[in-house]
C-alpha cells in the first residue's frame, strides 16, 4: 500500500489543505457552546434583547464560515482521491502494457479487471474518507484527552487508560479483517471470472444446455462470495459496539474516581461533569472514526491488490551484454530451448536453423508440437530457457522490444480484431498508414471482398470482429500485418479458414511484394508450405527435419507421413 | 440531464424495495432493534447524569448508590453493545443478500437473453453491470440500512423529549428542520445524473479494459500499447472529471444541512432566550433552554446523516437502474407452452423458404430451401462469409428465422423446446471455447454421469489421450481461463472429444478440425466416420476431401444457396463449386 501513496505527490496541497479545513471547521463548531454560554449568562442574567439577537447572529456567522471551510475540505478531498485514482489506474494500465507473455499466462484477465476496477473504486472511497475524516478524529480524541488533564490528571489517567485499549482494538479488528477483505475481492474475480467466461462461451454452453448448470455454478461462486462478506461484516461489526464498552466501561470508573476524589475534596461536581462531556465527545468522534477505519481497512486490502500487479515485473529488459554481430542470416536459431513457466517438460528442445533475408519458411508438425512456440520467440513473445534467437546477427535480447517488434508482422493464430473502424484496425499496423496503402494490404490479404461487403474502410466492427467470419477476420489479421511493411512475416496458422483458392492466391500476392519480406509460414497443410525455401518440420517439440520440399520427402519420415496424409486423401477422390 | 432518466428514480427505488420484500421480516426486526438500541443510548446518559447527582461534594457523596448505579450502567451499556451489534449484523444480512439476488437474478438473465443482445454488447460493459454497479448498489444499500433506521428512531427519541419540555418551541424545531431535506433533495436530484454519468463512463472503461487486457497478446504483438494508454487516459480523464462532480457535488449536501441544522439551533436558541427573558425564569429555566438545545443538537444530527445517505444513495440508485436495465432487457421468446421435448431425433430436417437477416436493411439469406433425410451428410461449402455459420446459427436457433420455417422431424423448431432441440445436435466450432477448470469437467460437458472409461475411450479415439496424459495432472489438470496454453489444435481435440463423448443424434461440424494437423485428423477420421454413421450432420470445411464424401453439398454464396448436390454431380455441372476444388489443385 505505501508504494501507492507516491501516487499522492501531485495532489500534496489538496491532500495538506482537505483535512486542515476540516480541523478549522471542527474548531469552528467547538466555538459554539462559548457563544451559547454567551448568551446563557450575560443575554439572559441580564435581560439583553438585542444582545441575544446578536449572539444568535454571531451563531449563524459561525455557520457560514463552518460551511465554507467544509465545502473546501471537501473540494481537496474529492479533487485529491479522484486525481489519485486517475493516477493510480493510469499508471496500472500502463504498467500492465509492459508485461510480457509470461506474466499474461500467470495473472488472468479477471483478476486484473477486478484490480482496475472494483479494487480502484474502493481505494478512492477510502482515501477520500481520510482525508475529510482521519485528521479531524484524532485531533478531537487527543484535545480531549489533553482537556481532561487539565481539569484533573488522576481522574484523567483513566483516558490515558482507555485510549491504547482502544487502539488495540481498532488495530486488533483492522489486522484480523484485512486478509478477508481480500478474500472477498478474491472471490469476486471468481464472480467475475464465471460471468466473462459465460459470455464468451454462450453459444456452448446453450448448444450443451449448460444454462442451468452455469447458473448453479454462479449461484454456488455467488454464495461462496456473499458469505464471506458476511463473515467479514460481523468482524467489522464488533468495530462499534466495542468501542462503545469501552468508553462507558471508562466513564463508569471515571465516575467512580470521581466520586472518590470529591468525597476527599479535591475536585467538584462540575469538573465531573466536564470530564464526563469529554469522555462523551470522544465516543462520537470514536463511532465516527470506526467507520472510517472499516473502509480504510477494505481500501488497504485492495490497494494491496493493486500494488501486487504494479509489483510484477514487466519483464522485456533488454540486456547490453548481446552484442551484434556480422551474419547473413535475417532470422536464426541456434539450439533454442523452451521450458514455459509450470510446465513439466520443454516446449521446444534444441531448436536450430537459419533463415536468409526474403526467404519463405514454412513450419510444419502434429497438434501441440510447437508450431506457434517457435514462431513466438521472433519477436520475443517469450525468452529462451537455452540457446539464443538472432535477428540480423543480433540476439533478440538485447534489442530494443519495440523496435524489435516494429519490423515484425504477425497475425497470430486466433484472429482478434477491435471495436472500431477496419481502418482503425488496419492502422493497429501502423499509425500513419495512408488508405492507399490499407487498400494495398487489404488487397494482398485478399481481403477486398471483406471491404466491398461490409461497407469499405470505415465500416464498423464489434467486439472481437463478431460481425465478421472466420475467413473474413483472418484475412483482416493478415492485412493488418501487412499494413507495417514488415521485414518479417509470421502467420501462424491464419490461412486455416480460408478456402484453399483464397489461400493459394494469398501466397502468390505474398511472393509478389515488392519489400521481399521473410515469410514464416505455420500451417497445417503441406500445400500452404510445399513451396517455401526451407521447410522446418516439428515433432513434439524438436526438429524433425530442415529442407525443402522434395529433401523432406527423401530425408524425413514425419515430413512423409504428414504429407501422405493429404495426398493420399486427396488421391482418393 | 434528460427529464427521463430523472424520472426513472422512483422506478428504480419501487425496484429495490421489491428485492427487499423477501426480507421483509429482516427488516423489521432491524428497525425495532434500532429503536431499541437508540433508546438504550439515550437511557444511558440519563442514568450517568443521576450518578453525578449523587456526587454533590465533600462528605455527601452516595458511594453504595453510585456503585448500584454502575452496575445497572453496565449491564445497559453491555445490552446496547449486543443489541448494536446484532443491528448490525442483520444489516450485513439483509444487504449481501439482496445484491445476491440481484446478481443471480442478472446472471440467470444473461442465460435467457437473445444472442443477439450478447452479440452486440462488448463482455466488459455487461460485466461492468453486473460487477461494478452492483457492488456500488451494495454499498449504498448498506449505508442506507446502518444509518437511516438509527437516525430515524434517533430523531422520533428527541422530538418526545422536546415536545414534553416545551411544545411551541419544538414546533419552531420539527417546522424548520425539513429544510434541510429540501436542500438534500435539491442537491440529490442534481447529482443523480453525474453518477449515472458516472457509472457510464466505468462501464466504457471496464469494456475497454476488458477488449485490450482480453487480447493483451495482440496488443504486444502490434506494439499498441503506447496507443492504448493514450485511449485508456483520455477516458480516464473523462471519468475524473465526472467522478469528480459526482463525489464534490454529493458530499456537498452535508455541509449545507449542517448549516441550515446550524441556523434552526441557532433560531431555538433566540426563540428560547426570548422566551426566558419574557418569563423572567418563571416555568421555563435556563435548565430548560439548555437542555432543550442539546436535544435541538441530538435531534438535528441524525438529519445529517440521513441526508448523507441520500447522496450515497444516489449514486447506489443510478448503478442500480443500470443493472435493473439488464434484468429488464426482453428475453429471447420462451419456449412454447405446448412446445415438444425432441428425444433421438430421427435426424430429417427441413428448411422451407427460410429468410433471415442480422439487421433488418441488410438481406442476408433469403428464400433458402433445404431437405435433408435423416442419416445425410450435407457439407456446405462457399467462399468466406457467405452465410455458413449464420445457418448454424438458425439450425440451432441461437437466432429465429425471419421468414419460413425450420423443421425438425417434421416439428417446427418453435415447436420445440430449445434446450432438447439443442441436445439434439453436438456441435464443434472452429472458435474453441473451454471453460476454466479440469479437462475432465470440460469433457463431460455434454454427459455428466460419464464414467472414466468412457472419457478416455472417447478421448482415445480423438487421439487426445496421449498429450492429457502429459499433463502434469493429467484429466485433472486445471485449464486456465480461455484453455490456458493449450494449443489451438489440442482445444479442438478436446472439444472433438466433448462431443464423442456425448454422441447425439445430429452433428454440426464448423471447421471442426482446422487447427489440427493432417497427420492426428487421418488417425480420427475412423473415429469421425463411425460417429456420422447414420447421423445427420452439417460439415462446414474448407478440405475437399472432407466435403467430397458428403450426401449433399450445399454451395453458398452471399447468403443463397447457389448450386446443390453431390461432389460428381456439380463437378460436371462446370459451375461454381468446380471452379472451387480445382483452385485446389492450382494452389
Amino acid at each position: 500500500m505505501k508504494k501507492l501513496f507516491s501516487y499522492l505527490k501531485d495532489y500534496r496541497k489538496e491532500s495538506i489543505l482537505g483535512p486542515l479545513f476540516k480541523l478549522l471547521e471542527a474548531f469552528f463548531e467547538l466555538i459554539v457552546p462559548l457563544v451559547v454560554a454567551a448568551i446563557i449568562d450575560t443575554g439572559i442574567g441580564q435581560g439583553d434583547r438585542g444582545y441575544i439577537v446578536r449572539m444568535c447572529l454571531v451563531l449563524v456567522a459561525l455557520g457560514l464560515i463552518g460551511l465554507l471551510c467544509s465545502v473546501t475540505a471537501q473540494y481537496f478531498a474529492a479533487k485529491a482521491s479522484v486525481g489519485f485514482t486517475k493516477k493510480l489506474r493510469h499508471a496500472l494500465f500502463a504498467h500492465i502494457q509492459g508485461f510480457s507473455y509470461q506474466t499474461l499466462d500467470t495473472v488472468g484477465t479477471s483478476t486484473i479487471i477486478t484490480r482496475m476496477t472494483s479494487d480502484m473504486n474502493q481505494v478512492q472511497t477510502g482515501l477520500n474518507l481520510a482525508l475529510r475524516l482521519l485528521l479531524r478524529s484524532p485531533f478531537v480524541v487527543f484535545g480531549a484527552m489533553i482537556m481532561a488533564f487539565t481539569v484533573d490528571s488522576r481522574a484523567a489517567l483513566w483516558f490515558a487508560a482507555a485510549i491504547p485499549v482502544l487502539s488495540v482494538v481498532v488495530f486488533g479488528i483492522m489486522l484480523i479483517s484485512m486478509p478477508l477483505y481480500k478474500k472477498v475481492q478474491q472471490l469476486l474475480d471468481k464472480v467475475l471470472g464465471i460471468t466473462r467466461e459465460n459470455l464468451t462461451g454462450m453459444r456452448v454452453i446453450r448448444a450443451f444446455g449448460k444454462e442451468a448448470q452455469e447458473t448453479a455454478d454462479f449461484t454456488r461462486k455467488n454464495e461462496e462470495f456473499t458469505a464471506a462478506q458476511k463473515h467479514v461484516g460481523r468482524i467489522s461489526a464488533l468495530m462499534n459496539p466495542v468501542t462503545y464498552v469501552i468508553i462507558n466501561l471508562a466513564i463508569l470508573a471515571l465516575i467512580h474516581t470521581g466520586a472518590l476524589r470529591v468525597e476527599a475534596g479535591v475536585i467538584t461536581q462540575g469538573a465531573v461533569v466536564a470530564l464526563y462531556n469529554y469522555m462523551s465527545q470522544i465516543l462520537v468522534e470514536l463511532i465516527k472514526l470506526a467507520n472510517l477505519i472499516i473502509n480504510i481497512t477494505k481500501a488497504v486490502a485492495c490497494g494491496n491488490r493493486i500494488q501486487s500487479v504494479l509489483e510484477m515485473p514487466s519483464g522485456e529488459t533488454v540486456d547490453a551484454q548481446y552484442k551484434k554481430e556480422a551474419s547473413p542470416y535475417r532470422v536464426e536459431f541456434r539450439h533454442v530451448g523452451i521450458c514455459y513457466a509450470g510446465a513439466g517438460a520443454e516446449s521446444l528442445t534444441d531448436v536450430s536453423f537459419a533463415v536468409r533475408p526474403g526467404q519463405t519458411v514454412g513450419v510444419i508438425g502434429g497438434t501441440g508440437s510447437g508450431k506457434s512456440t517457435l514462431v513466438n520467440l521472433i519477436p520475443r513473445f517469450y525468452d529462451v530457457s537455452e540457446g539464443a534467437v538472432l535477428i540480423d546477427g543480433q540476439d533478440v535480447r538485447g534489442m530494443e522490444v519495440s523496435a524489435l517488434r516494429a519490423r515484425i508482422g504477425v497475425t497470430p493464430q486466433k484472429a482478434v480484431l477491435f471495436q472500431g473502424t477496419i481502418r482503425d484496425n488496419l492502422r493497429w499496423g501502423n499509425e500513419s498508414a495512408t488508405d492507399e496503402e490499407l487498400l494495398r494490404a487489404v488487397e494482398t490479404a485478399q481481403a477486398s471482398d471483406v471491404l466491398s461487403a461490409k461497407g469499405g474502410l470505415d465500416a464498423q466492427l464489434e467486439q472481437g470482429g463478431c460481425n465478421l467470419s472466420g475467413g473474413q477476420r483472418q484475412r483482416l489479421t493478415i492485412a493488418r500485418a501487412l499494413v507495417r511493411k514488415p521485414d518479417i512475416l509470421i502467420l501462424d496458422d491464419s490461412a486455416s479458414a480460408l478456402d484453399f483458392a483464397t489461400d493459394a492466391a494469398l501466397r502468390k500476392a505474398l511472393k509478389n511484394l515488392p519489400e521481399q519480406p521473410t515469410v514464416f509460414i505455420v500451417s497445417q497443410r503441406t500445400s500452404s508450405i510445399q513451396q517455401a525455401d526451407q521447410i522446418i518440420v516439428l515433432d513434439d517439440g524438436a526438429v524433425a527435419g530442415v529442407g525443402t520440399h522434395q529433401q523432406l520427402l527423401d530425408s524425413c519420415q514425419v515430413y512423409r507421413e504428414i504429407y501422405d496424409s493429404q495426398f493420399k486423401k486427396e488421391a482418393r477422390a | 440531464m434528460s427529464r427521463a432518466k430523472q424520472k426513472a428514480q422512483p422506478g428504480t427505488m419501487k425496484k429495490v424495495l421489491e428485492y427487499l420484500r423477501p426480507y421483509m421480516g429482516l427488516v423489521a426486526l432491524s428497525v425495532l432493534l434500532a429503536a431499541v438500541t437508540v433508546a438504550l443510548t439515550l437511557y444511558v446518559p440519563v442514568l450517568i447524569g443521576r450518578a453525578i447527582d449523587l456526587i454533590v461534594g465533600p462528605g455527601q457523596v452516595d458511594m453504595p448508590g453510585i456503585l448500584r448505579l454502575i452496575l445497572r450502567i453496565a449491564i445497559v451499556v453491555a445490552a446496547t453493545a449486543a443489541v448494536q451489534w446484532v443491528v448490525n449484523t442483520i444489516n450485513n444480512k439483509i444487504t449481501f443478500q439482496v445484491v445476491r439476488d440481484v446478481r443471480a437474478q442478472a446472471f440467470a438473465k444473461l442465460q435467457i437473453l437473445p444472442l443477439s443482445y450478447i452479440d452486440s454488447h462488448p463482455t466488459g460493459e455487461i460485466v461492468s453491470r453486473v460487477i461494478a454497479d452492483v457492488d456500488q448498489f451494495a454499498d449504498g444499500l448498506l449505508l442506507g440500512f446502518t444509518q437511516l433506521f438509527t437516525g430515524v428512531v434517533t430523531i422520533l427519541g428527541t422530538l418526545g423529549f422536546m415536545i414534553s419540555i416545551r411544545p411551541g418551541i419544538a414546533l419552531v424545531v420539527v417546522l424548520l428542520t425539513p429544510l434541510s431535506f429540501v436542500v438534500a433533495r435539491f442537491i440529490a436530484t442534481h447529482t443523480y445524473s453525474y453518477f449515472r454519468q458516472q457509472s457510464e463512463t466505468r462501464g466504457e472503461q471496464t469494456a475497454f479494459i476488458d477488449e485490450m487486457i482480453g487480447n493483451q497478446k495482440v496488443v504486444k504483438a502490434f506494439g499498441h500499447e503506447q496507443q492504448n494508454v493514450e485511449r485508456f487516459d483520455e477516458i480516464n480523464e473523462r471519468l475524473e472529471k465526472c467522478s469528480l462532480q459526482a463525489i464534490f457535488y454529493s458530499s456537498l449536501t452535508n455541509p449545507c444541512t449542517r448549516f441550515v441544522n446550524n441556523v434552526v439551533y441557532a433560531g431555538v436558541a433566540l426563540a428560547g432566550a426570548l422566551v426566558c427573558v419574557a418569563c423572567g425564569g418563571a416555568g421555563f429555566t435556563v435548565g430548560s433552554l439548555s437542555a432543550l438545545l442539546s436535544y435541538a443538537n441530538q435531534y438535528t444530527k441524525p438529519f445529517n446523516e440521513i441526508s448523507g445517505v441520500v447522496t450515497e444513495l444516489q449514486n447506489a440508485l443510478a448503478c442500480a437502474s443500470r443493472i435493473f436495465q439488464l434484468i429488464a432487457e426482453p428475453p429471447q421468446t420462451p419456449d412454447a407452452p405446448d412446445a415438444r421435448v425432441l428425444k433421438d431425433a430421427q435426424g430429417q430436417v427441413e428448411m422451407k423458404d427460410v429468410s433471415f437477416s442480422y439487421v433488418p436493411d441488410r438481406k442476408l439469406i433469403e428464400a433458402l430451401n433445404l431437405s435433408v433425410k435423416p442419416g445425410q451428410h450435407v457439407a456446405i461449402v462457399g467462399p468466406t462469409g457467405c452465410g455458413k455459420t449464420t445457418l448454424i446459427n438458425l439450425l440451432m436457433r441461437f437466432y429465429d428465422v425471419n421468414g419460413g420455417a425450420i423443421r425438425v422431424d417434421g416439428t417446427d423448431v418453435r415447436q420445440i423446446t430449445r434446450a432438447s432441440l439443442r441436445a439434439n445436435y453436438g456441435m464443434v466450432l472452429q472458435e474453441t471455447w473451454l471453460k476454466s477448470g479440469t479437462i475432465r469437467e470440460n469433457l463431460v460437458m455434454g454427459k455428466p454421469d460419464a464414467t472414466d472409461e468412457e472419457v478416455i475411450a472417447a478421448a482415445r479415439a480423438c487421439h487426445a489421450h496421449s498429450f492429457i496424459k502429459r499433463l502434469p495432472q493429467g484429466y485433472d489438470t486445471v485449464i486456465g481461463e480461455d484453455g490456458g496454453r493449450l494449443s489451438q489444435g489440442q482445444k479442438q481435440l478436446l472439444c472433438i472429444t466433448r462431443i464423442m463423448l456425448c454422441l447425439p443424434p445430429m452433428l454440426i461440424l464448423d471447421e471442426a478440425t482446422s487447427s489440427i494437423d493432417t497427420r492426428t485428423e487421418l488417425k480420427i477420421q475412423h473415429a469421425f466416420t463411425t460417429m456420422m454413421d447414420g447421423r445427420t450432420t452439417f460439415i462446414v470445411a474448407h478440405r475437399l476431401s472432407t466435403i467430397r464424401e458428403a450426401d449433399v453439398i450445399l454451395v453458398m454464396r452471399d447468403g443463397s444457396i447457389v448450386e446443390m448436390g453431390s461432389h460428381e454431380a456439380l463437378l460436371q455441372r462446370n459451375g461454381f463449386y468446380a471452379k472451387l476444388y480445382n483452385s485446389q489443385f492450382a494452389a
